[in-house]
């Protein structure tokens, strides 16, 4: 086996740690990094006696799902989800997320898909995973042009669920909820703390036991590449073919 | 008498008017691309487009040949092959009206229809950009003593009722009911909307009441107007359980209509 770890792998396996917990992960649009640690966490929870469901939005067999598209949106309300994950054209300094266009709206100058279900998952599943690859001054901003969810509410509001992670392909921070910030908790390999401040748009918080991102071990190499790879080509072709050739 | 209309594809591409409220599926429900370039062909125009709750080459096809004056959506997008192009041209370039919107929103919005009640309430949202956008939308506080939170903010949607909807399926029964398999959403759609009609890839000579699994998963011929026989109707988008996506020629779209002309190209030959 090629011991070499593909960024994506590390990723994948990042995110797959913080799914231990969980009893539901669902994964939504245009997300094969996602899907595949929510699969990688499910075949690691059977190792282990413990059941771990998910449910690939966009695959028919990873779907637990017989209601049509709205019981994704039903079944998180009811509180039934543990972990989701939702990405951004931009995400801010108070994790706001923007999928709908840079500029100001409604007259943008860079037009992005939309807000999928983003406004409704974002208050009512409790572990969001904020999840984006690119990580730089564009992506990480300041305050975003648009709200397709804010990341925190008025207390008012009804909101048991919201942002608990970032994850790019640099570091992973944690979302303070009542301090309204975010705090890095890890790095990639050869990146340092002064240089993702460089990177981010937004000034966060450094936990005090920053640690480095650990590769995926061998045996988890093996379960995602022998296991797991197939099952992602299933709903997710082109991203399979790249990355593992299958 | 037979116990419903099968329509020649004129007959259907017909029953659409300029200025309708069309409903569309989303890429895992059941697509109607061969209907779709009719309509093209057909030169129908400021259609308001209703995804349910997103579009991919279907709605780009439209905006990208000026069929589309508005659109209401979550999202409009290629999926894995990037952006849809021909919207986020129309929109950067202030040629399309879109009504933002979030999944569960669609959804509430027609099941009130569903319902025949003029909102339908939902939780978050509020505090977003969409909300704020959303003129026709409502906060209310919460009136009810007895469930949730007495004075909770929450969000009122208006019921919204289509003109038409169509959709393709992989079967009718003699009797003109729809398999649709898990794909409720279809159902949701169809019942929201004054008109509904189908592609399919073929008609059984089969009762699908018969059977408990077969009447379960079926949209009944009683919402139904009418039914063209399309084989290959969803291509090149996918008819789940049947036929997967063509990935290639949807990836030969999303480089052809990067640019007018590729676009102009694209249509040109794919309406041939």
């Amino acid at each position: 086996m090629n011991k070499e770890i593909k960024r994506e792998e590390l990723l994948i396996s990042q995110l797959a740690d913080l799914l231990v917990h969980d009893k539901h992960v669902a994964v939504g649009a245009a997300s094969p990094i996602p899907g595949a640690a929510a699969l990688l966490a499910k075949e690691e929870a059977k190792a282990k006696n413990r059941r771990l469901r998910v449910t690939i939005l966009h695959s028919n067999k990873y779907n637990n799902f017989t209601d049509g598209a709205r019981e994704l949106f039903d079944c998180a309300a009811q509180g039934r989800i543990d972990t989701f994950f939702l990405g951004g054209v931009q995400i801010d300094a108070q994790a706001n997320i923007n999928l709908v266009g840079t500029g100001e709206y409604p007259k943008v100058i860079k037009r992005f898909p939309g807000s999928f279900g983003s406004a409704l998952m974002y208050f009512v599943v409790p572990q969001i995973i904020l999840f984006r690859e690119e990580h730089s001054p564009r992506t990480l901003v300041n305050k975003v042009d648009f709200i397709s969810a804010p990341g925190v509410s008025d207390e008012k509001i009804y909101r048991p669920g919201g942002p608990k992670y970032l994850l790019t392909n640099r570091a992973l921070f944690k979302f303070n909820k009542d301090l309204k910030k975010f705090s890095l908790l890890k790095l990639n390999q050869n990146e340092t703390t002064e240089g993702i401040e460089k990177l981010t748009g937004f000034k966060f918080d450094v936990n005090k036991r920053v640690s480095v991102m650990s590769d995926p071990d061998i045996s988890r190499l093996k379960i995602l590449r022998n296991k797991i790879a197939p099952m992602v080509s299933e709903f997710y072709p082109e991203f399979a073919d790249r990355i593992w050739g299958i | 008498m037979n116990s419903f209309d099968q329509l020649s594809l004129k007959e259907l591409v017909n029953e659409v008017s300029n200025g309708s409220l069309l409903g569309i599926p989303a890429d895992y429900s059941g697509v109607p691309m061969h209907f779709t370039k009719a309509l093209i062909k057909k030169g129908v125009k400021n259609l308001r487009l209703y995804c349910l709750p997103l579009t991919t080459i279907q709605g780009d096809m439209l905006i990208g040949s000026g069929c589309v004056s508005e659109i209401e959506a979550a999202a409009v997008t290629l999926g894995e092959f990037g952006l849809a192009p021909q919207f986020s041209h129309a929109i950067e370039h202030n040629d399309l009206v879109i009504k933002d919107s979030t999944c569960p929103a669609l959804h509430a919005q027609l099941q009130a229809t569903e319902k025949s009640v003029p909102f339908m309430p939902l939780r978050g949202v509020i505090g977003s950009d969409i909300q704020k956008y959303r003129k026709d939308w409502q906060i209310i506080k919460n009136p009810m003593n007895s469930s949730g939170v007495k004075d909770e903010p929450i969000l009122l949607l208006p019921a919204v009722q289509l003109d038409v909807f169509v959709f393709h399926a992989a079967c009718a029964d003699r009797n003109g009911n729809i398999q649709i398999g898990r794909r409720r959403e279809l159902a949701t759609l169809a019942h929201a909307s004054k008109k509904v009609f189908v592609t399919v890839e073929k008609i059984l000579n089969d009762d699908f009441f018969e059977n408990e699994l077969t009447a379960a998963t079926c949209l009944p011929a009683l919402y139904i107007d009418g039914i063209s026989v399309i084989k290959n109707g969803a291509w090149p988008c996918a008819l789940p359980g049947v036929y997967p996506a063509d990935n290639k020629e949807i990836k030969k779209y999303s480089i052809a209509a990067k640019t007018k002309q590729g676009f102009d190209e694209y249509m040109k030959y794919s309406l041939s």
